[in-house]
């Protein structure tokens, strides 16, 4: 039995049980898929699984706390869904986690890329996926792109292809593709000086619409109505469109995921504009991982290093003045 | 303090400290009292304890006009509130890794102790801070991007 109707069988199971269960359904377009919500056997119809489950359904869990919930989890999914049970924002209990196994997600961005000189991405018609290969009809014709060049970038580095914590799994879990995050990100930046890093960072900041896509798409960012970037008191970032607040709020939403970002990209993603703000929390997280050796988001018992100390810290070297 | 004026054409830099109220500050008082010369670049925020430092005070400072910040709280283990500084001590270290990726010179940042007693190792800290961020000079502000005229654009 395919993967996507196993998963349909045990959506349909865990349905009586909760309230709802989070998946992907069919986007505004053939390219696009969308969050789902299955509240009845019925919707479970078009429920989709595979490379176009692109968007983190763990985002959604902390508005359902106090009731219990159904979701379908990717590998990455899997980790925000445990970073939230170990941060106490949601409760092991009231969650049902489906996983299945992984193959890589599509990048949106990059098949319009890559087709824009064959037509509009608003003239595709339909997408297709078999052996390796995505077949995308735009505007009558049909081409043919590599999926391991069409897909999103955290999957050529994801260690976690099968949800790290489920009560169902479908399908036999997957081998992680053994690739090493080795930061290749990171490293083109750090070819830069200082001076180009931060004339780069002024130049893509400028372009920012202050949308707060990247934080609302953030499962980890919980504080949703609350969040410091609008307090007036203190003032943290001023209403003006100036490049300086932008890059502030960026920083906000960087150091507040510090230790609690679990890379699954979805600020980056939703950015209208195009801005790689994932660049900032990966630095903190690649930072939390030499000074504490932890990844966020692998096991529920483990605690947020920012939220614990030692006496003698192994790893930081004080200046000795 | 001349020889530090004279890197930069004899004017000061923005220097922003944040101390805690127990120990730093009053390292910083009995520095005063001790009439040890220190550089008069520095500005300092008293806070109740460094585990109050919220590393965004310091990119709000970075980014509106600080050329450097210091942070200073009571010795391991001496913290007033027992524990303070500890989680201030792992917060800070993770956070100065971020300074380069923004392109920020990470010497504009440091952290340190001070205890009330140490009037002269506050001298030095801020003598030897103040130095290390004159040799950077001052710090860059974040530009604007030039404004965008639709009139100019459509005319073309
Ligand atoms: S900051 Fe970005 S990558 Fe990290 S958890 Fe939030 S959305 Fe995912
Ligand atoms: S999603 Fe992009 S444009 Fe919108 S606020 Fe974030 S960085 Fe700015």
């Amino acid at each position: 039995m395919a993967i996507q109707e196993q998963l349909k069988k045990m959506i349909l199971d865990v349905l009586p049980d909760v309230d709802c269960v989070i998946g992907w359904g069919p986007g505004p377009d053939p390219l696009r898929g969308s969050p789902f919500f299955m509240r009845k056997p019925e919707d479970v119809e078009s429920f989709m699984a595979g490379p176009m489950a692109v968007q983190n359904p763990a985002l959604f869990l902390p508005e359902y706390k106090g009731k219990k919930v159904g979701v379908v989890v990717k590998g990455c999914d899997s980790r925000s869904v445990v970073q939230l049970i170990s941060e106490d924002l949601i409760k092991r209990e009231e969650v049902v986690i489906i996983g299945f196994p992984c193959d890589g997600v599509l990048d949106v961005a990059k098949v319009e890329n890559a087709l824009a000189s064959h037509g509009e991405p608003g003239e595709i018609t339909a997408v297709e996926f078999s052996g390796g290969e995505v077949k995308v009809t735009l505007a009558g014709n049909t081409h043919s792109l590599k999926f391991d060049d069409v897909k999103a970038d955290k999957c050529g580095r994801c260690a976690v292809p099968n949800a790290v914590m489920s009560d169902f799994f479908a399908g036999i879990a997957r081998e992680a593709s053994g690739v090493k995050d080795d930061y290749e990100d990171l490293a083109a930046l750090e070819k830069m000086s200082l001076e180009e890093r931060f004339a780069f960072w002024e130049n893509e900041m400028s372009r920012c619409l202050r949308c707060y896509a990247c934080r609302n798409a953030c499962p980890m960012c919980v504080c949703r109505d609350h969040c410091v970037a609008s307090s007036r008191i203190p003032h943290w970032i001023s209403q003006a469109d100036s490049t300086r607040d932008k890059l502030m709020f960026q920083v906000i939403h960087a150091v507040h995921l510090a230790g609690r970002c679990t890379g699954c990209g979805e600020c980056q993603r939703v950015c209208p504009v195009g801005i790689p703000v994932l660049l900032l929390k990966r630095t903190l997280s690649k930072g939390v991982t030499e000074l504490f050796d932890y990844a966020a988001g692998m096991d529920t018992e483990s605690k947020p290093p920012l939220l614990t100390f030692q006496v003698e810290e192994a790893t930081i070297k004080e200046r000795n003045w | 303090m001349s020889v530090l004026n004279e890197s930069n054409n004899g004017k000061e830099l923005r220097i922003v400290g944040f101390l805690c109220n127990w120990c730093s500050y009053g390292g910083a008082d009995t520095a005063g009292v001790g009439r040890f010369t220190q550089p008069t670049d520095l500005r300092i925020v008293r806070l109740p304890c460094s585990g109050r430092v919220n590393p965004l005070f310091i990119v709000k400072a970075l980014l509106n006009g600080a050329d450097g910040v210091l942070v200073s709280g009571c010795h391991p283990r001496d913290c007033h509130y027992a524990e303070g500084n500890f989680y201030a001590r792992r917060r800070l270290e993770v956070f100065k890794r971020l300074l380069p990726t923004l392109g920020i010179d990470p010497r504009r940042f440091e952290y340190t102790w001070v205890s009330a007693s140490e009037g002269q190792r506050w001298q030095k800290v801020v003598s030897e801070f103040t130095q290390q961020v004159h040799a950077l000079g001052p710090a860059k502000f974040v530009a604007d991007a030039p404004e965008f005229d639709v009139l100019k654009v459509c005319a073309e």
